[in-house]
């Protein structure tokens, strides 16, 4: 049975005028032991998605439908000890920034050993202990000077590094990454995304991993999901959704990514035009306005998931369109 | 390219010939003091900049990377003079800015910015025509010259001026707002455009349109650009010449073929190692190298590199590197204008690895 299991996921926004619906109808499953990446834009409903795993959306300004089962657990039907007990235990998560969801006024090391002492009620030199461990397996340099020191006294790399170790303090089986490495540094966003990996084999944990940078996809997942306003447009194994796409809006973002082959003074081809506005979406595929393949039916239609391969889909009308495009994108 | 119309847009143009660099930029040094501590006997200093010099040559789009403290937006702000510098002078086309000759206010105009956030950098209270006019007014174009210029730029950067030109800011997308910062830096007719991290902000769809429409305007206008960014791939893609900062110095200058190719520096040749792999079955295995980027409040002696590279000798925390191109021998393909701070390359520097000293190769 997958860990993560999501049918019909409908996230609304109903904090301002006109309702928002910022995910309208994902369906996504993740097995033990796999790293799913989901792959999108700002405002594409991603990192919402990945929130309400941990029913971390707002609930007096957010309406939550359909299913998301993690671990067996029905998550929307958690009541609040449930769902301390959860979060945590069951599904842990970290995010883009580690200073504002680090407390500044507590030493990491009384963080951790906090969250570990209420999980599993153990003594505080034992929790200290198991966050000693956890800082030596995330490759924190001097750890036991580290766990005394406050969130501002160190990099943002280890700081990352630490915000990795209080969220596997309390061992979960899911971790939720929300664009863990966007604001660091080159040389140390791929030693994080390394050290996912390992964490990942080493704990046989499931993660999600939400990002907007292609290769960031490519080095840690094994799966990807592309998500565009609010749905998820393209889903695959890794490899086959990035040698072989075949949702229109792939294809695009891969052949207008700058890499190092290309020419000098040659032109990206683009995708035209902006993100829509979710308050206001089409009728037919959300990305039809946008699309090289569009045609009238696109403007009115909207697609269902259609198998493309091996566990491969994608949301469109014309993926028999796009089937004749393969040598050309694997070549870009 | 278009020679004739650049000359139209520019009456001051070639005035130090094409061979003239376009910015001199020689000895560029910027700290930044800390608040001091009370029994502290000297006070730190944040070396954001710390003696920099390189050319922008006219015409050229030259790139900027490094990670962040690496002193690259605090050297754009020194080249546009929106913060001083301690030491350190700027020669634009010849003539030494902040001299009788180009006065600080003849030279912004000559040279324009746009910046990573494209809402801050617009004035939410004036719509998007009258902040693109407003330079121009300032610098003494009649008002009416002034929003015919905006109108003509916002058509230029592909923004409709019936529909767009009355709008505000934050009536835009971010895609839509970085084009009308782009018109607005236009607007003055500069020779010089700086972008620090003018895409980095945007999704990498629309990211795509903007390097286009950028690409666009340097040949119609005849532009000379500093490019700014800490994506790889993107400043590898518009770059004639790269320049890697560390630390708040150069460690590496060159074509950016060269550079991206067979870096000299173990800085770059790691940097361009860390870009995520976009090959499935070519995963990077192992980080090029652990650790941060050091403080710049206290960096390390000598070359300041020395403490995360795989080369580092006894001389390297000693003796500072300065830019040196690749010894011949070494490296047959080395050209002149390709070169790095790195003990390695200087002869009889100590390094186990550098080439004899010349006197003793004779």
């Amino acid at each position: 049975m997958p860990i993560v299991e999501i049918k019909d996921l409908r996230v609304t926004f109903t904090g301002g005028g006109k309702p928002v619906p910022a995910v309208s109808g994902v369906d996504l499953e993740v097995e033990r032991g796999e790293t799913l990446a989901i792959l999108g834009e700002s405002g594409s409903g991603k990192s919402v998605t990945l929130r309400a795993l941990m029913r971390l959306n707002p609930e007096g300004k957010s309406r939550m439908e359909g299913t998301v089962r993690v671990a067996g657990q029905d998550v929307a039907a958690l009541g609040r000890r449930e769902l301390r007990a959860f979060r945590g235990r069951t599904a842990a998560m970290i995010f883009q920034e580690p200073s504002l969801a680090l407390d500044p006024v507590y030493t990491l090391g009384q963080q951790i050993a906090e969250a570990v002492m209420v999980h599993d009620g153990c003594s505080r030199n034992e929790a200290m202990a198991r966050a000693l461990a956890l800082f030596e397996r995330v490759r924190i340099p001097s750890p036991e000077r580290r766990l005394q020191a406050y969130p501002h006294e160190m990099s943002g790399g280890m700081r990352q590094r630490a915000m990795i170790a209080l969220a596997l303090s309390c061992r979960p089986q899911l971790l939720l990454a929300d664009e863990p490495t966007t604001a660091l540094d080159a040389t140390v966003q791929i030693q994080i995304l390394v050290l996912v990996r390992e964490l990942q084999r080493e704990f046989g944990l499931a993660v999600i991993f939400v990002t907007h940078d292609i290769g960031v996809a490519v080095e840690v997942a094994d799966r990807i999901a592309v998500m565009y306003a609010g749905r998820v447009v393209e889903s695959g194994p890794m490899r086959e959704v990035i040698r072989r796409p075949r949702h229109p809006y792939t294809i695009g973002l891969l052949r207008s990514r700058a890499h190092g082959a290309l020419a000098k003074g040659a032109r990206l081809e683009t995708i035209p035009g902006a993100p829509p506005d979710l308050a206001d979406l089409p009728p037919g595929c959300p990305f039809a306005p946008r699309c090289f393949l569009a045609t009238a039916t696109c403007a009115t239609t909207a697609p269902g998931p259609e198998p493309v391969g091996a566990g491969h889909q994608a949301r469109c009308l014309r993926v028999d369109a796009t089937a004749a495009l393969l040598p050309a994108v694997a070549e870009g | 390219m278009n020679g004739g119309s650049q000359a139209a847009t520019d009456p001051g143009s070639g005035r130090g010939g094409p061979a003239q660099p376009l910015l001199t930029v020689r000895g560029l040094v910027r700290h930044f003091a800390l608040p001091g501590k009370l029994l502290g006997r000297s006070k730190a200093a944040v070396h954001a900049v710390d003696g920099v010099d390189f050319d922008v040559l006219k015409g050229e789009t030259l790139g900027i990377v490094g990670e962040s403290g690496c002193g690259k937006s605090t050297t754009a702000r020194l080249l546009m003079h929106l913060i001083n510098p301690s030491a350190g002078e700027l020669i634009f086309d010849g003539e030494k800015v902040g001299s009788r000759e180009l006065p600080l206010r003849e030279y912004r105009r000559q040279v324009q910015m746009v910046f990573q956030d494209s809402y801050a950098s617009l004035n939410p209270r004036l719509t998007i025509e009258a902040s693109i006019a407003f330079g121009p007014s300032v610098h003494g174009v009649p008002r009416r010259q002034a929003v015919e210029r905006a109108r003509d730029l916002l058509a230029r950067v592909g923004l409709d001026p019936a529909r767009f030109a009355g709008r505000y800011p934050h009536e835009l997308s971010g895609g839509q707002r970085q084009r009308v910062n782009i018109a607005r830096a236009l607007a003055l007719r500069p020779r010089l455009l700086i972008l620090d991290e003018a895409v980095s902000a945007l999704d990498k769809s629309v990211e795509a349109q903007v390097l286009n429409l950028l690409a666009d305007l340097k040949q119609e206008f005849g532009l000379t650009y500093l490019f700014i960014s800490h994506d790889l791939n993107v400043v590898r893609f518009v770059s004639d010449r790269v320049m890697v900062m560390y630390l708040g110095r150069v460690a590496e200058i060159g074509p950016s073929e060269a550079l991206f190719s067979a870096a000299l520096h173990p800085y770059t040749a790691a940097l361009t190692r860390s870009m995520p792999s976009m090959d499935p079955d070519a995963r990077t295995e192992a980080p090029p190298i652990a650790g941060d980027p050091p403080n710049p409040i206290d960096p390390p002696p000598g070359c300041r590199f020395h403490t995360r590279c795989a080369f580092v000798a006894d001389a390297c925390a000693r003796r500072t590197p300065v830019l040196t191109p690749a010894p011949a021998a070494v490296l047959p393909s080395a050209r002149p204008d390709h070169r790095a701070a790195c003990l390695m390359l200087e002869p009889g520097s100590g390094h186990p690895r550098a080439p004899a000293a010349p006197a003793a190769a004779e």
